[in-house]
């Protein structure tokens, strides 16, 4: 039978927001007090200023708390049938010690919600997630010999990102660092410390994930953050603003924010599939059965309604919650979802819902922007391109080993 | 060893030999495999001790359904086959109600209690009438309808408007998902006329008069009174399936028994046959499961082959069992207070009065057997002397409540407790009663699922609720008698309409196979 073990350190009532393994150090270091709720852990949306934050996760190294994503342990003899039913992708291919990116769906082939899947060792697999999902995952349990257990509050997690990442952690006292390919896991030390490293991250950029025990956070923060005051790199911590940021340059879709995931949506058209989110490269018919493969199935054969697209935005006026038009003063075709003036592309980029003509993208995309100056309201009209590839990417990402700093 | 069949029918109960049945005379090729040594399922006839045999499950025939019988030539009024009966509901003053198709007769009753069953049977039976359309037909989807779902729906639409007329069709919506138990204090002033009628309401399910849903479950046992009148057949209810075995093998059905399926072959989303429990394999174009739901999808599909929130949606179909079998053998014709031998032919119930049933539910809502059961009692041996060895008889008693999850478990223990209330209660209308008794078979719920394989013991393969009804029989997304799974049919009381041997369910899934057209 699944359990779950919940061992949430005892709070105060008071305490409305969890606070993390971290919570010391990361109240220290927010001069702003800029607090937002993620997952009900007391999280931080800016340390500074989110220009400093953003330019040390892509010129330098940046460090931010993981531990709020939710996480889920899955072992047992099914465990891999399990998650095989459960995600689009093939996770038979999976090998031990990596990870991979999986979107899931409901029964009509929605999007439930995205995560990855890190091939812990052999036959024990750890499930991370954006959104709470036992529930799905326990009424997905029916039928197969497997244990499920909630360790969001268990672990502790770092994601330390940037350039100069490898550098900082191999500084910090981490062997084998250089080694790790991108969704590689790696278990070290850290001054004696059990720690588990994934060549993970959602910044678009080199950088590594850092998994402990909740009760060494703080030696292992310390540790990272000791490089830096040996002068050697300049390390921030990080808040949800500045990853906001990196992670729409570099194409990533945010459940919730991005589309409504299936469980949330009550309007019959709010929920999207893989196809509609342009996953389509997630979904694998090929590999057995998976919750929602019938309904892909026949919507695959069916010109595409609509899609989640890249978007630029000409100039310099933010588009944010802009519709979109398919000519200037044309009809409407959509709306942006996130939105960034990206500093290193000098550009706004966003993801956009668009409506498809005949299963193709409309010949034409402008959006109507909605501006103030000096409190005065203005608009105008700004075109719009689709990008097929992420808006930034740079091979430093994908290059092992790493440059050494 | 593989065989290649264009149609594999699993389980040879009466639904599974009728479409089995009607795709033969389509011309098709079907095996019917079934797990037990004889056809028939819960409508059999058992020995249950040597020299001693009656209906093993279903004992009172309520409506077999008139088209299957003209289709399969089945000749129900023929008097070797079945013997009408009325219903005589026992009182403990000897003044017995005798519940008739249209009309009572009881010393005791009011004139204005007789004329109101006489008007009521009436105006319910054509609720039941007005219902007609949605029995004998594929239940219309809401969603993605096509145009034979509109049709059905135009049609039942109709029937409700103008086959009732203004006045019914108001009078049937107000009622319609209500309880017996109001109705009948609203209509009748007996206590005994109310719980007699009663018992037909919650009988086979896990419902007391009180239980929203009880009106829709006494429709649908009155839509048999508009098929044929209720009776006993001769030789028990496998008599039934002896005449449906034959119009199968007469129309080239292949039946196999003693062959248990284990699984059901899927291949890309397509079943492609099914497995024994010996290893064999049976190859199929289409296969037509007559089993309940999870049986079906959860044990011989299985879930890796399925959607997860269908599968939890199956997993959450109600069809756990509330009505115990009993079998009794005795040596003597038993003497029932105010009876004569002929009135002893006739389906006899003991439940005085509504309050009584109601209790005797009670128990069941909390895991414990009822300490006043509500029985249903024939004696098929005054029909067929065979049944039972010269001068001696059998008792066959449908006994409820008897929850398939007893608090204690039907450990021996338990059972005998609950033998012993049942034998108590039969003994104030039967004095002297268990002196005649030579032996006796109890099958709780837990028996029945495992000697029947109905997953729960159900008589119904689940609970005949309006959430388990129409299009959504068993669940939405296997309610046209297709399933998710391409190639796979279901066609047994788990589909629509439900339960009871009628043969509804057998024969409006043939009638779907054959206009799906993928054999």
């Amino acid at each position: 039978m699944p359990t779950q073990t919940n061992s949430h350190p005892a709070t105060d009532f008071r305490e409305v927001l969890q606070p993390s393994p971290f919570q010391t150090r990361i109240d220290e270091q927010c001069l702003v007090q800029d607090w937002m709720s993620w997952n009900g852990y007391k999280t931080a949306r800016v340390f500074d200023t989110l220009a400093s934050e953003y330019f040390a996760v892509r010129s330098t190294c940046s460090v931010m708390d993981l531990t709020p994503m939710e996480k889920y342990r899955i072992t047992g003899p099914d465990a891999q049938t399990f998650l095989n039913r459960l995600v689009t992708r093939d996770i038979s291919t999976l090998k031990p010690r990596r990870v991979t990116y999986v979107i899931w769906c409901n029964d009509e082939g929605k999007v439930l919600d995205d995560g990855t899947i890190f091939h812990l060792s052999e036959g024990d697999y750890r499930l991370c997630s954006q959104h709470h999902q036992l529930d799905w995952l326990l009424l997905s349990s029916l039928g197969f010999d497997v244990n499920i257990e909630q360790e969001t509050h268990n672990i502790a997690a770092l994601a330390v990102q940037g350039p100069t990442s490898c550098s900082v952690l191999t500084a910090a006292g981490i062997a084998g660092m250089e080694q790790l390919k991108p969704f590689d896991i790696g278990y070290s030390t850290l001054n004696g410390i059990d720690v588990m490293v994934s060549r993970t991250g959602f910044t678009g950029d080199l950088g590594y994930e850092v998994w402990a025990d909740p009760a060494n956070a703080l030696a292992v923060w310390d540790a990272i953050f000791a490089v830096k005051e040996k002068g050697l790199f300049d390390i921030r911590p990080m808040g949800l603003g500045a990853l906001d940021m990196v992670r729409i340059e570099a194409g990533f879709i945010m459940p919730g924010d991005d589309f409504n995931t299936a469980e949330t949506a009550i309007r019959a058209d709010r929920d999207r599939s893989p196809f509609e989110l342009g996953l389509a490269w997630l979904v694998n018919f090929e590999k057995p059965y998976f919750t929602g493969k019938k309904a892909l199935l026949a919507e695959s054969k069916k010109p595409a309604k609509r899609r989640l697209v890249r978007l630029s935005v000409e100039g310099n006026k933010s588009p944010t919650d802009a519709f979109l038009y398919d000519a200037k003063g044309g009809s409407r075709i959509g709306t942006i979802k996130s939105c960034v003036w990206s500093p290193i592309l000098k550009t706004n980029v966003s993801l956009a819902d668009v409506e498809f003509v005949k299963g193709k993208p409309p010949a034409s995309i402008w959006a109507e922007i909605y501006y103030q100056k000096e409190l005065e309201w203005r608009a105008t009209w700004a075109k719009c391109t689709i990008s097929a590839k992420p808006f930034w990417t740079h091979p430093r990402s994908s290059v092992t080993p790493p440059n050494k700093f | 060893m593989t065989k290649s069949h264009s149609v594999v029918i699993v389980g040879g109960g009466h639904n599974g030999l009728i479409c089995a049945t009607y795709l033969a005379k389509a011309g098709h090729q079907v095996q019917v495999l079934e797990a037990r040594d004889s056809v028939g399922g819960g409508a059999s006839t058992q020995s249950f001790f040597d020299g001693y045999s009656t209906s093993g499950l279903a004992h009172v025939l309520y409506g077999l359904n008139a088209k299957v019988c003209k289709d399969l030539k089945l000749n129900i009024d023929d008097a070797s086959f079945t013997q009408p009966a009325n219903t005589i509901s026992l009182q403990l003053d000897g003044e017995h109600l005798i519940l008739g198709r249209d009309d009572v007769s009881a010393s005791s009753l009011s004139t204005k209690d007789l004329e109101a069953y006489r008007a009521f049977k009436k105006e319910f039976r054509g609720y039941a009438k007005a219902l007609q359309p949605l029995m004998m037909n594929t239940p219309p989807r809401l969603k993605d309808m096509d145009k034979k779902d509109k049709v059905t729906l135009a049609k039942l639409g109709w029937s409700l408007r103008f086959g009732l007329g203004t006045q019914s069709m108001r009078e049937f919506l107000r009622v319609g998902g209500i309880n017996i138990y109001d109705v009948l204090n609203e209509v009748f002033d007996s206590p005994a006329l109310k719980g007699a009628i009663a018992v037909d309401a919650i009988l086979g399910q896990h419902m007391g008069p009180r239980t929203p849903n009880t009106v829709l479950t006494y429709l649908q046992r009155l839509w048999g009174e508009t098929q044929a009148d209720q009776s006993i057949p001769v030789g028990g209810m496998g008599k039934v399936s002896i005449m449906l075995e034959k119009a199968a093998i007469e129309a080239g059905v292949a039946i196999r028994t003693g062959a248990k399926v284990a699984k059901i072959l899927v291949e890309n989303g397509r079943s492609q046959g099914v497995v024994l429990e010996s290893g064999e394999r049976v190859d199929a174009n289409i296969v037509v499961s007559n089993a309940d739901a999870k049986t079906t999808f959860i044990d011989m599909v299985g879930a890796p082959q399925l959607d997860a929130m269908f599968c939890h949606r199956v997993n959450s179909v109600r069809q756990n069992g509330d009505v115990a079998k009993l079998h009794f053998a005795l040596d003597t014709l038993p003497n029932f207070t105010g009876l004569s031998e002929q009135q002893l032919t006739q389906r006899l119930i003991i439940a005085p009065d509504m309050r009584y049933v109601e209790h005797a539910f009670n128990h069941s809502k909390y895991g414990e057997f009822s300490d006043n059961p509500v029985l249903e009692m024939t004696i098929p041996s005054l029909n067929d002397a065979s049944l039972a060895p010269a001068g001696h008889h059998v008792m066959s008693v449908s006994a409820t409540f008897a929850p398939y999850h007893l608090k204690d478990g039907w450990q021996q223990q338990s059972r005998d407790a609950f033998v012993q209330r049942i034998l108590e209660t039969i003994e104030h209308y039967a004095p002297g009663f268990s002196t005649s008794l030579i032996k006796l078979e109890l099958l709780t719920p837990v028996d029945i699922e495992d000697q029947y394989n109905i997953a729960g013991g159900h008589w119904h393969h689940g609970e005949l609720s309006i959430d388990q009804s129409f299009m959504m029989r068993p669940v939405h997304g296997a309610a046209q008698y297709q399933t998710p799974i391409d190639g796979l049919y279901l066609c047994g009381a788990a589909a629509h309409p439900g339960g009871g041997i009628t043969g509804v369910p057998g024969h409006n899934a043939a009638q779907r196979i054959l206009a799906m057209g993928d054999i």
